[in-house]
């Protein structure tokens, strides 16, 4: 007879949201200068500040909750649900006093720091979520790895 | 009563921007409310799922991240709404 493990057990493994927020990380790379440039043309110079901002508030954002949800984890499950829904209030009240505090600022345009911040947000979720769904699916394959070793994406 | 006898006390300016804060309050708070219920379903069943079989606590817990991310975005939608629509 087998003893089911205990909620006040560390969840045991490795943390792969940390693996995942670092990819995300890596992705926002890329896509933080084509934000700047289009918030640029259209808000000029204050527009592509506002959306270098709203880049580096959503890379903060998914990097803290993997911390927090990697560190509850070592603790325990409790401690994670805790983690995650104390995290989530932590997370956004932060992020409420972080464009609260530049919202009058001169450099700051509203329009373009909201829309990159929903827009970046969702976008790494889904470029993401495209490579989680096929390594979860086949652990040993790589997305992008096409025949013959061709490398897209 | 009294309410209303100071409402009808304040200047069109004042009153606009009053309730503008008071909307904005209602779109943030009503739009966290949904996501947070989500959540909380999310990392639930995630432990749940955790504790029954430890061995794919790996698989469980990349997809309770991208889960509860992307829940997220949806108060962030409300939050930028409430910003862009108030001015």
């Amino acid at each position: 007879m087998t003893t089911a493990p205990s909620l006040g057990t560390p969840v045991t493994g490795p943390a792969p949201e940390v693996d995942i927020a670092r990819d995300l990380a890596r992705r926002a790379l890329p896509i933080a200068p084509v934000a700047v440039v289009v918030c640029g043309l259209i808000w000029d110079v204050d527009g592509a500040l506002s959306a270098a901002y709203a880049v580096v508030l959503v890379v903060a954002n998914f990097l803290a909750a993997a911390l927090l949800i990697a560190r509850a984890a070592r603790i325990s499950a409790t401690v994670l649900m805790a983690a995650v829904l104390g995290g989530y209030l932590l997370r956004l009240g932060v992020l409420t006093v972080a464009v609260v505090a530049v919202r009058d600022a001169g450099w700051v345009e509203i329009v373009p720091l909201g829309l990159t911040l929903v827009a970046t947000h969702v976008g790494l979720l889904v470029w993401e979520a495209r490579k989680v769904s096929v390594t979860l699916a086949f652990p040993g394959l790589k997305p992008g790895a096409g025949f013959g070793g061709n490398q897209r994406g | 009563m009294e309410l209303l006898n100071v409402v009808a006390q304040q200047s069109p300016g004042e009153l606009a921007a009053g309730l503008t804060a008071v909307g904005r309050g209602i779109v943030y708070g009503a739009a966290a409310i949904g996501p947070g219920i989500g959540i909380g379903i999310v990392v639930g069943n995630a432990i749940t799922a955790m504790a029954r079989q430890p061995e794919a606590a790996g698989m469980v817990r990349t997809t309770m991240f991208l889960g509860i991310a992307f829940t997220e975005a949806l108060a962030l939608f409300g939050f930028v709404l409430s910003f862009i629509v108030a001015g």
